[in-house]
């Protein structure tokens, strides 16, 4: 029974923005939805508020509404469109809940939408706890295996504290209900802990529940990802085991597929009891996520929770096997059955078929806890990882070994060298999950820990705690051995050893180990994910290396053109890079190359195998990438390597790669050291006659002293050589900038401070562009919201500029062209710009696709990664223009008067981080970047794009209600007019004495309440964070002086990211959110098509 | 937990795998040192090698792992499909330094030294099971220790190998004296088992279902079946060719000829096609895993099952075939190549398996055919009645 007939358009709700516990997964997931659906012939509607995302491209869908993802927005969208089925199930809790709501609200059955893929029965099965139990327990009736941990549902902190009697006291697990990515959830030791995370939890579930549960630190975790069609066949896609046992969450944790601890049995069991769980939640025509404890000491099989729907083990688990659940979970909910379904690797077996693996994933996580240095480290059931990278290999040590490698993060390698701490203290450390734990356990069995004491200390399973003794061994091996051999180097590098692994034990250079390992013909063959393990031929070239025999790349004939990515996401490098990768490969295989993509990133559009016409699953290292370009090499012409749409980790690669005789195209690598070398950009900046701010470097505080003396106060410093604003702070006096370079442990003479003249009250502006080396095509110019000092990354901001004028776009392109030029672009570049006073100043150049390459696309109807790709393979902008990939006149720069407006709205991840003592961590906005993810607002007028953005970011702008303001001095003046404006929108205004005083005095009048330090008042009068904590405040406005660690205002901001109250910290955006909240006062907001606003502007332009 | 490891794979011994045709992979010695001798066959199930390894279908095969990691959770008393380990000579990439189960009792590696088992281990079983795949299964001989020497040497060695083609083993391996299993609970039938090969988890499923299961020998008489009196029928897995099994397919048109319901698996579907009729043939490289999609063509649904045969029977899928026996159906078709994996009787209580629905290893999916022997028998006694 093939394809449902009723069915001729279809919604497809997206994720929106990239957060912690909801990322990238979601865009691989429903683009392959999209793409499905559209080529069954379904008209498909998408809403997705993030642009930086493949799914959204307009040619994926039919109608693409980048709005917001809230059930009022997703309301209007159903009422233009009227679909005939809405898709919830591919993404992530966003789709679900909203799905829910809109269900719950009666809007589906208002306008007569099915849901497909789940019901909203199984929905609330898998999701709620109490229901979940119940399906456990039946399952349990009828096969004999599987229970749930013994817990208690609470709705109340005395039914918590009366819970945990129940359980038989402490420790306990607090999970709250409908929650994503584990949010709010922990473990309680103690009664303290468990009224701050049960409180949290409470708060945090939209059904105010939590569920206590027996602790089951320690055992050992897994996961099943399953499929069922409306026939009842059910296939078991892939199973996964922690490595970290218990406690720590799974997308924190090292995972590994298949599971390699389990017999014949045992794994049975859980398959059956997976199975008989989707059955009887219902889930009938899609995929789910089964989560598994068992105790090692006994084997009892818990069942943690499912997820009714395409997770982020669902994507690991598609990338780990080459069974695309995202895919076949689309077809099986528009009716077909498993067995109607072909394997697209084999091409000639049918998907009714469990993967079978001949190799090891093994999956890490990468964190970036050095952005919130005051948060807690340790790893719980809450997930912290913002990305995570996944490796291939023939077994588990060349896997684990490489997927280390991946995270590109200083130290993510085992080291073998060096003194080792003492193993009694490293053991005791090693108790604790954190990052990096799994190094420190290395280094305890360099101090001579037992198997038996590590496996005491971490619970982790002893066979991989043997493999971490046969790595050690293997590093003994090579560090006794009299010279490097062929065996033994081979070896070690079937063991996942790099070179410089390799280099660093025998205390030798990278690169003489690389020329020795080849001399002695020791090289990596590629073997090819095949879903089979060899039974069937693959016809699918998705790669990984090992060292192995025999080697299964084909030979081809036409050029290939090999495209690095940008590796595990990270906080300043995330999807938008994988974005622009993804479009590059699309336009080359159009302009008739084959096209090669190397990456590491299982969460991404670009490691899907559909992508480009080979995908080699792989380390961004320089090694990793020497050897692919050797294997492209021998398998047919190379016409280049593209390193300049990754973001900076392929970047960095540009030189070592030309200097191995590695063709990169584009940009050289001479001419990005000319925009990354602040000595070199100084001189393409004075030959451009282009001012930057003044500046200097310094490696002690007398020298940054006179430096900042002499340009004066606020100054902006910051360590050379980092990424995304890493340790930049704005300093107002001496005292603290004193302070700072005490701080900064990385100042050396080889890494000195950047003291950079901060330009206070300067408006900031980005710059997408491409140049030919004759012609430049602005891109797009984007004006900040914030004042410049705010991370660019984390900054709102509008295309077209909403305050510039002609005049000053001019000279934005003369400036643009004229770096260009001088640093030898060929392709996409970056530039931040800040004007202040009249002076326009360069802050500074990326000779790369930047983050806001796909916003800008997106705003302007413009693919200019596609273009970019094109030029660094020779096509210049006029040919482009004639090809019709550019507008045939015009550019960013000349936008129609009526073109759309464009807000892009960063989205900040305080709400994931608690310091030790378990408070929040502090929200205000820097120049150091925390934003995981963006989105984008668009509408005819700012006011409304902006609510729009803030709508799609953190939820709807109040319309009314009471706003707090409370703004450090410097802002007060700004303060008044938008105050005004919020009482002319009938807002009563709240404020600290002070800021009260101030309204008063310009006739505004503000009602008085007391600051958290005042503490309550006599008669029971409520301070500001009590009021907050209490739902009585509506909007906060809050800006800090400085941007230190405790100031004024912590215990507020934090407050309101507890609470969810729309919280601004800047003048500027308080201003605009009044533009937004007027907007949403006035009349209607409608939504808008992307392929509308296309052809609107479209029109405009011809 | 063990913590004596083996160290590091350049501290085993030199071993060395030559195929039939001339290709040779270079390793190290696992499980006992010496040489074997048998047909190269690949499984590519990743659990169950302790029931893969005492299968006695296996009888004179070499296997090879596709799975990497093999070991891991070492050697215990209860998960054994036989008495002793079967395979004649055992091919995997990482075999495990120490085992982690709450049930382990020793290591794979000690077992398999204990049992004599030669094997070899860190080769690229990939390259070898592609070769396999694309070449066919073919004669294999691995040696380590006194047995290494040149390479034309073992070559002419292994072809001299006897060929699986035209091999009769059953009575290699089956039983020689009758034994039985109690039901578990009430006993409902008695089911007299012919014994070509079987595997430990098959009478204990028909246990389970309250059946009192007599395991007969391979060389069983029709009257040494019908001295049990049984209730139903059935004929086990096994090893070999079953163009050669002259003994069970006579035996099975005897108990055809009397209406008893009739149950096989694996083995036991060939001989049943062959008592009807049908060809059987040797597949290309066989189905040897346990993620083999199956349909039952009665239902439509696929189920997941356990695969071991290198020999099909060759049956027509778009009809209705007329035998001696009244019309019989291809009941199951492997939906990866159309091979016959279930055969039916339509005027007779008879069918039969080529998969192994007691999944000892792999998925359960197909227990449901133990319910149908159920059934049949349970008809046949209320028309007695």
């Amino acid at each position: 029974m093939p394809k449902r007939t009723d069915i001729q358009s279809v919604l497809v709700i997206g994720s929106g923005p990239i957060v912690i516990g909801q990322a990238a997964e979601f865009d691989y997931s429903g683009t392959q939805a999209c793409r499905v659906l559209k080529a069954e012939g379904m008209r498909v509607i998408l809403v997705n508020s993030n642009p930086a995302t493949i799914m959204t491209d307009p040619e994926i869908a039919d109608a693409t509404y980048v709005e917001p993802i809230t059930p009022e927005f997703v309301e209007k969208i159903i009422a233009k469109e009227r679909p005939d089925v809405l898709l919830p199930t591919l993404g992530g809790q966003t789709a679900l809940n909203t799905a829910i709501s809109l269900h719950d609200a009666g809007t589906l059955e208002k306008y007569d939408v099915e849901l497909i893929g789940a019901n909203v029965e199984a929905i609330n099965k898998g999701e709620d706890r109490d229901l979940f139990k119940e399906v456990v327990e039946a399952v349990n009736a009828k096969i004999g295996h599987g229970e749930s941990a013994r817990s208690v549902i609470c709705h109340s902190m005395d039914e918590v504290l009366a819970g945990v009697d129940t359980l038989g006291g402490y420790p306990v697990v607090v999970r709250p209900s409908f929650t994503m990515g584990g949010a709010g959830s922990g473990f309680a030791h103690d009664e303290e802990e468990l009224r701050r995370i049960a409180g949290q939890g409470l708060t945090l579930s939209p059904t105010t529940e939590v569920l206590l549960e027996e602790s089951i630190l320690g055992w050992k975790e897994y996961e099943l990802e399953l499929m069922r069609d409306k026939n009842d066949n059910v296939v078991v896609v892939c199973s996964i085991e922690n490595f970290d046992p218990m406690g720590v969450h799974t997308g924190d944790s090292i995972t590994v597929a298949p599971a390699m601890t389990l017999t014949d049995r045992e794994y049975q069991r859980l398959r059956d009891v997976g199975i008989a769980i989707i059955r009887e939640v219902g889930v009938d025509t899609g995929g789910c996520n089964i989560q598994f404890a068992i105790n090692p000491k006994d084997g009892r099989v818990i069942v943690i929770e499912m997820n009714p729907r395409v997770s982020r083990s669902s994507a690991l688990a598609s990338k780990a096997t080459g069974f695309p659940i995202a895919k076949i979970a689309a077809k099986l909910a528009v009716g077909y059955t498993l067995d109607e379904i072909p394997n697209d690797i084999t091409e000639q077996t049918p998907a009714s078929f469990e993967p079978t693996l001949d190799y090891v994933v093994v999956k890490a996580p990468r964190f970036a806890f050095e952005k919130f240095p005051s948060a807690d480290s340790t790893l719980t059931t809450t997930m912290k990882s913002v990305g995570e990278a996944m490796a291939i290999g023939r077994n588990f040590t060349e896997a684990f070994q490489k997927a280390l490698r991946s995270l590109e993060k200083k130290g993510s390698q085992f080291t073998f060298v060096g003194e080792t701490g003492d193993k009694g203290e490293l053991l005791r450390e090693a108790v604790r999950p954190t990052d990096g734990r799994i190094n420190l356990v290395m280094e305890a069995i360099r101090a001579g820990a037992t198997q038996e004491e590590v496996f005491d200390a971490t619970k982790i399973d002893p066979w991989f705690v043997d493999q971490l003794f046969l790595i050690k061994e293997v590093a003994d091996e090579l560090a006794a051995a009299e010279r490097l051999d062929a065996e033994l180097l081979a070896e070690a590098k079937r063991h996942g050893f790099s070179d410089h692994q390799i280099a660093e034990i025998r205390d030798l250079r990278e690169d003489v180990v690389r020329e020795v390992r080849h001399a002695l013909g020791v090289r990596p063959v590629y073997k090819t994910v095949d879903t089979c393990a060899a039974e069937f031929a693959a016809k699918t070239p998705y790669f990984y290396s090992s060292y192995d025999e025999e080697s299964e790349v084909a030979t081809r004939e036409k050029p290939a053109v090999i495209i690095l990515g940008s590796g595990p996401n990270r906080i300043g490098q995330g999807i938008e890079f994988d974005y622009s990768c993804v479009h590059a490969s699309f336009a080359l295989s159009d302009a008739g190359y084959e096209t090669v993509m190397v990456n590491c990133n299982p969460e991404t559009v670009s490691t899907d195998y559909d992508t480009s016409d080979r995908l080699y699953f792989e380390p961004l290292t320089l090694e990793d990438v020497l050897e692919i370009v050797h294997a492209e090499q021998q398998a047919g012409p190379l016409a280049g390597v593209i390193v300049q749409l990754g973001g900076q980790t392929p970047l960095g690669l540009s030189q070592a790669l030309k200097d191995n005789g590695v063709p990169v195209v584009g940009t050289s690598p001479e001419a990005i050291h000319a925009a990354e070398d602040r000595g070199a950009f100084g001189k393409v900046l004075a030959e451009a006659g282009l001012p930057a701010p003044k500046h200097g470097t310094a490696t002690t505080f007398t020298e940054a002293k006179t430096i900042a003396d002499e340009i004066g106060y606020p100054v902006l410093v910051r360590p050379s050589y980092v990424l995304g604003g890493r340790g930049m702070e704005i300093v107002y006096d001496e005292a603290r900038l004193s302070a700072y370079i005490e701080e900064s442990t990385e100042i050396s003479p080889s890494r000195p401070v950047l003291v950079d003249r901060f330009l206070d009250d300067a408006i900031e502006i980005d710059v997408d562009a491409l140049y030919d080396g004759h012609e430049l095509y602005l891109g797009g110019v984007m004006e900040h919201i914030e004042e410049a000092g705010i991370h660019s990354g984390d900054s709102a901001c509008a295309l077209p500029p909403i305050t510039l004028g002609g005049h000053d776009i001019k000279r934005l392109r003369a400036s643009t062209e004229g770096i260009a030029k001088g640093v030898g672009v060929r392709g996409l570049i970056n530039i931040q710009f800040a004007l202040s006073g009249d002076i326009l100043y360069v802050l500074e150049a990326n000779p790369r696709a930047s983050r806001t390459v796909p916003f800008t696309s997106k705003a302007t109807a413009v693919p200019l990664a596609k273009a970019a790709a094109r030029i660094s393979l020779g096509a210049t902008v006029a040919e482009l223009r004639a090809e019709g990939l550019l507008p045939a006149t015009g550019d960013g720069g000349t936008l129609p008067m009526d073109a759309p407006i464009s807000v892009k709205e960063a989205v900040m991840p305080w709400s994931r981080f608690r310091d030790i003592h378990g408070r929040g961590v502090d929200t205000v906005l820097g120049p150091e970047m925390r934003s995981t993810g963006e989105v984008m607002g668009i509408d005819s007028v700012f006011g409304t794009a902006y609510a729009k953005s803030q709508a799609g970011a953190y939820g709807p702008l109040p319309t009314g209600g009471r706003a707090f303001i409370s703004v450090a001095n410097r802002d007060k003046r700004s303060m008044i007019f938008p105050a005004r404006e919020l009482v002319a929108h009938g807002f009563e205004l709240l404020a600290t004495s002070g800021t009260a005083e101030v309204l008063k005095r310009n006739g505004i009048n503000a009602t008085i309440v007391r600051k958290q330090s005042e503490g309550e008042g006599p008669n029971g009068e409520k301070t500001i964070v009590q009021l907050i904590h209490e739902g009585d405040v509506d909007l906060i406005v809050n800006t800090p002086y400085g941007t230190g660690g405790r100031l004024d205002g912590y215990d507020i901001r934090t407050a309101a990211v507890a609470r969810s109250v729309p919280c601004l910290t800047t003048v500027q955006a308080l201003a605009a959110a009044v533009q937004g909240i007027d907007a949403l006062n006035h009349g209607d907001v409608g939504v808008r098509s992307l392929q509308e606003h296309a052809q609107h502007l479209t029109a405009a332009r011809d | 937990m063990t913590t004596s490891t083996r160290g590091t794979a350049r501290q085993a011994a030199p071993a060395v795998l030559v195929l039939e045709d001339g290709r040779i992979f270079r390793g190290r010695a696992y499980g006992a040192v010496g040489e074997t001798f048998g047909e190269a066959v690949f499984s590519t199930g990743m659990t169950g090698y302790q029931e893969t390894l005492t299968d006695p279908s296996y009888h004179r095969q070499v296997v090879v792992m596709t799975a990497p990691h093999v070991g891991n959770t070492g050697v215990n008393d209860e998960d054994p499909e036989s008495a002793r380990i079967w395979v004649s000579g055992y091919v995997v990439r990482d075999p495990a330094r120490v085992p982690s189960n709450w049930r382990s009792q020793r290591s794979l590696d000690e077992e398999l030294r204990r049992q004599s088992v030669v094997g070899i281990s860190g080769i690229d079983t990939r390259a070898l099971t592609r070769h396999l795949r694309e070449r066919g299964a073919m004669r294999v001989g691995i040696f380590s220790g006194d047995a290494l020497a040149d390479e034309s040497t073992l070559h002419a060695r292994v072809q001299d190998v006897p060929q699986m083609k035209g091999a009769d083993l059953s009575a290699e391996v089956a039983t020689k004296e009758t034994y039985v299993v109690p039901a578990i609970g009430t006993k409902k039938f008695t089911v007299a088992a012919v014994d070509l090969g079987i595997k430990g988890m098959t009478p204990q499923r028909m246990a389970e279902r309250g059946i009192e299961v007599h395991v007969l020998p391979a060389t069983a008489t029709l009257d040494d079946i019908y001295a049990v009196q049984p209730d139903g029928v059935f004929f086990s897995n096994g090893p070999g060719d079953p163009a050669t099994a002259e003994h069970p397919v006579s035996v099975m048109r005897g108990v055809l000829d009397r209406g008893t319901p009739l149950f096989g698996i694996c083995f036991g579907n060939q001989i049943l096609g062959r008592a009807l009729g049908f060809g059987t043939f040797k597949l290309k490289y066989g189905h040897r895993g346990i993620n083999q999609p199956v349909q039952d063509r009665t239902t439509g649904k696929v189920e997941v099952t356990a695969h071991n045969h290198g020999f099909a029977v060759d049956a027509p899928l778009d009809k209705v075939s007329d035998t001696p026996y009244g019309r019989a159906e291809v009941s199951h078709v492997c939906l990866n190549d159309d091979v016959v994996e279930g055969l039916r009787l339509l005027d007779k209580p008879a069918f039969s398996v080529q998969y192994h629905p007691e999944a000892a290893a792999g998925p359960h999916d197909a227990a449901y055919l133990f319910d149908r022997f159920v059934e049949l028998m349970a008809e046949k006694g209320a028309q007695r009645a």
